[in-house]
């Protein structure tokens, strides 16, 4: 829509004044890693952040979600849909709302889920851009989130001492409207902010040694190959991998009773293709028997299905699965194994 | 979508969680393992199935669990399911304690169905093996109902033991049927057997339907597939007219939950009736019997 421009003095005096629009959460730092939490005063922020445990997912797609109460006798059930608050998530990597634009699409998609589309309806994103890569394990540029496009309200970029503001909703707008603070971009803002782009893309490159394309191909080709085998080999089936991803959407249903045995709630909860029992029914039948066939189907839920069923990758270079595994099981080494292995043949 | 459309303000006031209250009004065993029951929607409503379809039966406290239903949609008021009791599992036990009176919750139906529309005016040929026979007495009894709209019909029923045989007492009535066609075979005979005895494959050679205008509806356990549908393409039944059924871990229906995907197929949404063609897409990701077929 329009660009702003706000002093980097002057970002305390507007976090103040989003206050009021709601609970904000954005990232701090926590022993020697980040993770979003709720913030209260500005200066409990870090800013300047290496992707936090979990993606801020935990606040649209909750761990755990109530669905609705119930009596067992006599059967009867509550309200299934709790009105839900405004609030704000502030900070957030590319990466990340790349990650919120995948779960928008699967959660609209008929049957749409009213929980999630309820929580986004209350949803408010200032992101915040990335000038550098964050660390080794990231593979933004591989698939193109280290710039943004689009799924926020406002987008942060540092220009030096100020902030560039892209605003892009009705949203975006009301929160700066009014702000004496906040400035029209002038010339020479935008000449900063230019410069600052073109530093940034010097600094990042494919971190696949392929294009996406080739990519694809590689993962048409690559459903049986030994690639898998190792990976499966070395995965302990500890899940974080699935636990920690952006765009990891799969949930189990429970029901949890009180004491006196007839109320009760059902949530759902997160839930983890890594997990030995996902894919096995009443009866015993396994329908994905291996770690290797887990572990394809995770890289696969990422790289090619999503492709084929929302034309869109699923994986946003965020890098968390490869920081968190147990077994040092890299993304971006699977990918390059599939590739070389593509040009082998 | 609009956000500001009414449909989506819809969306946004109901959940698609929350079960219909129903009533068991009917519940017998036909096995030592296998219970019937005919349910009731609140206030008669009519549940709005078509053939292959599933529920997920809602007990609170237990949990969900995916059954099919067995029951025509030309029955009215009321509809079936017949579930088998896995020792050591949650939900089948407590289904199976289920009976007339006890209230449950039902949300769906959910899937898609086998294609009548194709269906129609084709000969239909029926392969059921074991609990095959659960979702598929639904078709049954459809066409039996509405049996000018098909050609030829040949049902081939396979059990392990005649005591394994579900609904025995209709069964016995569609033996009976002069425009119909019926082959029943056990694993194992007990002395008053009188019927075929050997694998349900051995029924398929003598099936005299013309192949290009035969529709086979496969469903059975995935190993009985892989020999199944080798036999019929040998019949020379073109693979897009071949119709199976997959069991899957269909947890919340509404293809998003992940438990019942196929490479990038919801079983839950997409399925879970497949053709042959459509399984072969899916191949590696299939159950080995599914989609390797023994030729």
């Amino acid at each position: 829509m329009k660009y702003a421009v706000i002093d980097k003095g002057e970002l305390g005096r507007w976090f103040d004044s989003l206050k009021e629009k709601g609970k904000i959460y954005g990232p701090k730092k926590k022993e020697n890693a980040f993770v979003f939490r709720q913030v209260k005063e500005f200066e409990e922020m870090s800013l300047l952040y290496t992707p936090t445990i979990l993606p801020p997912k935990k606040y649209y797609f909750p761990q755990k979600e109530f669905l609705f109460k119930f009596k067992i006798d006599p059967f009867s059930t509550g309200k299934a849909i709790k009105e839900f608050e405004e609030f704000i998530l502030f900070g957030v990597h590319t990466c990340d709302i790349a990650g919120i634009q995948c779960m928008d699409v699967v959660f609209n998609e008929k049957p749409a889920d009213p929980n999630y589309l309820n929580r986004k309806e209350k949803m408010t994103i200032i992101g915040i851009e990335c000038m550098d890569y964050c660390d080794k394990y990231a593979s933004c540029a591989a698939v193109g989130t280290h710039v943004y496009k689009g799924g926020y309200d406002i987008m942060l970029t540092d220009i030096g001492d100020s902030y560039a503001m892209h605003i892009n909703s009705e949203k975006g707008e009301n929160l700066v409207a009014g702000k004496k603070y906040i400035r029209e971009m002038t010339e020479a803002d935008r000449e900063k902010f230019n410069k600052a782009f073109e530093e940034k893309l010097k600094k990042f490159h494919n971190e696949f040694e392929g294009e996406l394309k080739e990519v694809d191909e590689s993962f048409d080709k690559g459903f049986s190959s030994p690639v898998w085998k190792d990976v499966g080999d070395r995965c302990v089936g500890c899940t974080n991998c699935t636990a920690v991803c952006p765009t990891c959407y799969c949930f189990d249903v429970v029901d949890e009773v009180s004491l006196n045995l007839n109320d009760g709630s059902r949530y759902r909860v997160w839930n983890y293709c890594q997990m030995d029992d996902f894919a096995k029914v009443a009866t015993g039948e396994d329908f994905r028997q291996g770690r290797d066939a887990r572990q394809r189907h995770r890289y696969f839920r990422k790289f090619k299905y999503s492709v084929q069923k929302y034309n869109k990758y699923f994986c946003t270079g965020c890098g968390r699965c490869t920081r968190t595994c147990m077994a040092k099981i890299s993304l971006v080494e699977t990918v390059n194994s599939l590739l070389a292995e593509r040009r082998g043949k | 979508m609009n956000h500001t459309d009414q449909a989506f303000q819809e969306i946004l006031k109901t959940s698609p969680y929350k079960p219909m209250k129903a009533k068991v009004v009917r519940a017998h065993k036909y096995t030592e393992h296998e219970k019937f029951f005919r349910i009731e929607l609140d206030g008669k409503k009519e549940l709005g199935h078509a053939p292959g379809q599933f529920v997920q039966v809602s007990l609170f406290g237990q949990g969900e669990a995916p059954i099919s239903i067995c029951s025509s949609p030309t029955q009215k008021g009321s509809f079936d399911l017949t579930v088998r009791r896995i020792p050591g599992g949650v939900m089948t036990p407590a289904i199976h304690a289920l009976e007339a009176g006890s209230v449950l919750g039902i949300r769906g139906p959910f899937g898609n169905a086998f294609p009548l529309d194709k269906m129609h005016g084709n000969n239909i040929l029926i392969v059921a093996g074991g609990l095959g026979i659960v979702p598929l007495r639904s078709l049954i009894n459809y066409i039996l109902d509405k049996r000018k709209d098909f050609g030829e019909v040949q049902i081939l029923l396979g059990c392990k033991t005649p005591k394994d045989m579900l609904f025995g007492d209709e069964v016995a009535q569609w033996q009976k049927r002069a425009d119909i066609k019926f082959n029943c075979t056990v694993d194992k005979a007990d002395p008053d057997w009188k019927g075929n005895v050997g694998l349900i494959t051995s029924l398929i050679p003598g099936v005299t339907l013309s192949p290009k205008q035969t529709y086979a509806v496969v469903v059975g356990p995935p190993i009985m597939y892989k020999f199944v549908i080798g036999e019929l393409l040998k019949k020379g039944i073109p693979e897009h007219q071949i119709v199976v059924s997959l069991e899957r871990k269909m947890k919340c229906g509404l293809g998003k939950c992940g438990h019942c995907q196929i490479r990038s197929v919801y079983v839950c949404q997409c399925g879970p009736v497949f053709t042959f063609e459509q399984l072969k897409e899916m191949e590696g990701e299939c159950h080995e019997g599914e989609c390797h077929v023994k030729a």
